[in-house]
């Protein structure tokens, strides 16, 4: 084997090149892998972070839709409450309004009944005086027969 | 071919181009392995230290191109090459390597990508570079920087070096010495068997410790070596049968260029992990 100062040349190189590695090829190439592995570890965790918050969304969503929902249903039975309520109501007033209505009518024909009665009264005693009066041939003294003629009277 | 050109065309590819003292003083490239020999340690494989930085480069090049451009937002295709290299030599730090530091990463990447391109310098046609040096005047090329020793111990032994600072750095110099070569394997609470261990401790810890970098270089080479040695082999062949027997080869090799330097990549990690723990912690 022949060993000579080629061993010593190879040393020297060997150092250096390894020096130049270190200083500058490993460093830059290391950085930009690490980096790259913290961006896609970012990547990934933000496209997790933003698959839980379009869950979110959705359930959110869902929930906004639902409580809509029976709102809407609330406010439907409410207005049909309301409107049946009006529709007693208004029932109760127009039976209330044909009771009065009835009665006014049946006061009018009492007291039209009254008051041709009233009149019937009075025409049947000056007709009965008429009458008699001819019947006796001479006057009859109202004054004298009043009570009686006033009986006849009440008794029509 | 005969016998004795086929033994000089082995020859001649596993010749390195040196550049050296001559023994009379002179400096110059070497032209024939004779020559090689009589410089010892005073020469330079020439090419492969070129190949060796020129493919360091490359991969400097490459990678820093892409640490310039790198962003964190969608990756063009180069960055994606490369964030697939970087992430897989992360997750074998990361997986091999337990203590703290800032270096152990980089230079790991650098550990496997620099010895992968070395040991793909295999699956080019032994002859075509070589050959075309050879037309343009250069006698000698190897272009396969993991078949030479040199190369490989060379990083070991940086390897090596680093294991012995970082030991020294977490532990101390008489944590290491005491802890790790000393009280290490064997232990006793009787001081007096204690003392008798250490020896013991001292020659097995020893060795132990200088065979991790003359394994993990002697390894990268000897596997390189032989794969390379087929391929000469191979081409020695009859040009219309080689291709039955490079093609399966050279498929094969490509397990082998990357498996060897992923081998010396985790073990320099485990090594240098060792470095960084304390085995007062573990017992």
């Amino acid at each position: 084997m022949d060993i000579n100062m080629t061993i010593l040349g190879q040393a020297v190189a060997f150092a250096i090149f390894v020096a130049f590695c270190m200083k500058f090829v490993w460093p830059p190439l290391t950085t930009a892998m690490r980096e790259r592995t913290e961006k896609i570890a970012q990547g990934l965790q933000s496209a997790d972070q933003a698959e839980k918050d379009l869950e979110l969304a959705k359930e959110k969503a869902a929930e906004t839709l639902r409580e809509a929902k029976q709102q809407a249903a609330a406010l439907v039975e409410q207005a049909n409450k309301r409107a049946n309520q009006m529709v007693e109501e208004a029932k109760d007033q127009a039976r209330a309004e044909g009771e009065r209505l009835k009665e006014a009518a049946q006061a009018e024909v009492e007291q039209e009944l009254n008051r041709a009665k009233e009149n019937l009264r009075a025409q049947v005693a000056t007709l009965s005086v008429a009458g008699a009066e001819k019947i006796l041939g001479k006057s009859v003294d109202q004054s004298a027969h009043n009570e009686m003629l006033e009986q006849l009277a009440s008794e029509l | 071919m005969a016998a004795g050109s086929s033994s000089e065309y082995i020859k001649h590819h596993l010749t390195n181009l040196a550049f050296g003292q001559h023994p009379d003083g002179s400096w110059g490239f070497a032209h024939s392995a004779s020559e090689a020999a009589a410089m010892g340690f005073m020469k330079i494989h020439v090419d492969s230290l070129a190949w060796s930085i020129g493919l360091g480069i490359l991969f400097l090049l490459l990678f820093r191109m892409a640490a310039k451009r790198a962003t964190s937002g969608v990756p063009g295709g180069l960055q994606n090459f490369v964030e697939v290299v970087v992430e897989f030599v992360d997750s074998q730090v990361r997986d091999g390597f337990h203590g703290r530091s800032k270096m152990i990463a980089p230079l790991s990447l650098t550990v496997f990508c620099w010895i992968f391109l070395m040991n793909l310098m295999d699956l080019i046609p032994v002859d075509w570079i070589p050959h075309l040096f050879y037309l343009s005047g250069v006698e000698y090329m190897k272009i396969v920087p993991t078949t030479d020793p040199n190369i490989t111990l060379g990083m070991s032994l940086s390897v090596f070096a680093l294991i012995i600072i970082c030991s020294i750095k977490v532990k101390g110099l008489g944590g290491f010495v005491i802890g790790d070569l000393a009280l290490h394997p064997f232990n006793h609470p009787n001081i007096f068997v204690k003392m008798l261990l250490i020896p013991v401790n001292l020659i097995l810890e020893t060795i132990n410790l200088i065979a991790k970098p003359i394994s993990l270089g002697l390894r990268l080479f000897g596997n390189m070596y032989a794969g390379e040695m087929i391929f000469i082999l191979i081409a020695l062949l009859p040009w219309f049968i080689q291709w039955t027997l490079s093609v399966p080869w050279a498929i094969f090799h490509i397990l082998v260029i990357t498996l060897q330097a992923f081998v010396f990549m985790v073990l320099t990690i485990v090594y240098l992990s060792a470095a960084y723990e304390d085995h007062d912690v573990d017992h």
